[in-house]
């Protein structure tokens, strides 16, 4: 026998079924006075933000075509200039009007998200080269066993989208557009599919 | 000098032989939810390693008292009264202090404030079924709440939910992002649910039982039951600029 090593085991993951929004978006859902305002719901900008104003917009779509109607959504981004509001960011300061974190349940008829953001600087992959600008999305709801998450890079950077070393990655290069989110005014329009044809890539991160 | 590990560093590799796999055909509504394709593996980069911070000011005092936060002056909601508490640890069974843990739950009758739900079962004027915590220095969190029933569902004919309670988790890294539920000691409906079962490993499902906690209990008052929660370790970073330059 050897001495143990110690480890403990990641908590297994249950789905947030279908009254997500009761804990994560209470006013949403009607049940009012227990939070002043739902966590992370909202614009993740303030008139102080540095940076591009943009509006990320689009929708969960299941095997069949349909829109999600119970998901909830998180992004996680850098600021306008590439730099993370986190204590595990080390390179410099990000935008204290910036948090860098939304949150947004789908809305109750049409199943879209919204998060009106800024447009993310550049971000430097493990090996010094930069990632092209990106949001980090998170999605759960009822029927999805473990929390999915994907990326949305921006139509309009096409050159830094050919250089990105994630996206370099994707074996099968016709399935890269499934991480673009498409230019629409000052919107950005991102369906996220969880299968067929179109199914986005996922990350196991 | 304190001789902690830098934490900076990436995550462990998940084990997916612990976690669900998307598709649970049993449990119905994975089918049309479930990717089917090979998930694209990536070492965590600053986007994935980073993740957003909550402080305690943000927390009203009875964000953790479920009993009484959507109740009238002077009234209380009504089922068993519990108190939840437990730790929110790494894999190398480091406490993390400063994370956010938010839960929400049916009531004791098993019946959620919710406009889609329309089992039987009573809604409770004061009960509201959400709640939040950080937790402190130690990684400790808890929360006073009534037990939730266990409820109908509609999947298979006769498929029943055991009492359990929703939990959403932040850890330090976006990547360590968890929702999961906690169930309770003892509950017969556990290991016959799909949704259990979709955990592929049966000492994982064991972690999330909570054993009622006889020492934690508060007398005259209300059971305890602990619950502690594990999130992805961290690699140490200690040796990274070996890797420089290549
Ligand atoms: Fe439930």
């Amino acid at each position: 026998m050897v001495q143990p090593l110690g480890y403990l085991k990641e908590s297994p993951s249950q789905t947030a079924g279908p009254y997500v929004h009761i804990g994560l978006t209470p006013n949403f859902v009607g049940i009012h006075g227990i939070y002043a305002e739902d966590l992370g719901v909202g614009a993740l900008v303030n008139e102080k933000t540095r940076g591009e104003r943009i509006v990320i917009r689009g929708r969960v779509i299941d095997g069949s075509g349909t829109p999600l109607k119970d998901a909830l959504v998180e992004i996680w981004q850098a600021d306008a200039a590439g730099l993370y509001n986190s204590p595990l960011e080390t390179r410099g300061k990000a935008d204290e009007n910036f948090s860098g974190w939304g949150r947004s349940p789908a809305h109750f008829e049409t199943g879209e998200f919204v998060f009106e953001t800024v447009k993310p600087g550049r971000v430097p992959f493990q090996d010094g080269r930069l990632m092209a600008p990106h949001v980090t999305l998170w999605i759960v709801a009822r029927g999805i066993n473990i929390g999915l998450h994907t990326r949305m890079y921006f139509s309009d950077e096409a050159d830094a989208n050919a250089e990105d070393p994630v996206l370099a990655r994707i074996e099968h290069k016709v399935r890269i557009p499934t991480l673009i989110g498409q230019r629409d005014g000052d919107a950005y329009q991102f369906d996220i599919h969880l299968q067929g044809e179109r199914e986005t890539v996922f990350f196991d991160m | 000098m304190r001789n902690t590990i830098p934490e900076a560093g990436p995550l462990f590799v998940r084990d997916r032989a612990m976690q669900p796999p998307a598709y649970t055909p049993w449990y119905k509504t994975s089918v049309l939810r479930a990717p089917t394709r090979a998930l694209l593996s990536l070492e965590g980069t600053r986007s994935e390693i980073t993740g957003p911070v909550f402080g305690h000011n943000m927390l009203h005092e009875l964000d953790n008292d479920l009993i009484h936060n959507y109740a009238k002056p002077g009234e209380s909601a009504i089922g068993p009264r519990i108190l939840v508490h437990g730790r929110v640890l790494d894999e190398s069974n480091r406490p993390l202090p400063g994370v956010l843990v938010e839960f929400w739950q049916a009531n004791a009758g098993g019946r959620y404030r919710h406009k889609k739900d329309t089992y039987l079962a009573a809604i409770d004027p004061n009960f509201g079924g959400v709640g939040r915590a950080i937790t402190d220095d130690d990684g400790y969190y808890w929360f006073k709440t009534v037990q939730p029933g266990p409820y109908p569902w509609p999947n298979g004919v006769n498929d029943w939910r055991p009492a359990h309670i929703h939990f959403s988790i932040f850890g330090k890294s976006f990547a360590q992002r968890l929702i999961t539920q906690m169930y309770f000691e003892g509950d017969p409906l556990i290991w016959r649910c799909p949704i259990v079962q979709t955990i592929p490993d049966k000492a994982a499902i064991e972690r999330l039982v909570a054993p009622l906690d006889m020492n934690a209990t508060l007398p005259m008052d209300m059971r305890a039951y602990k619950f502690d929660i594990v999130l992805r370790g961290r690699r140490s970073t200690m040796f990274e600029n070996r890797r420089e330059g290549n």
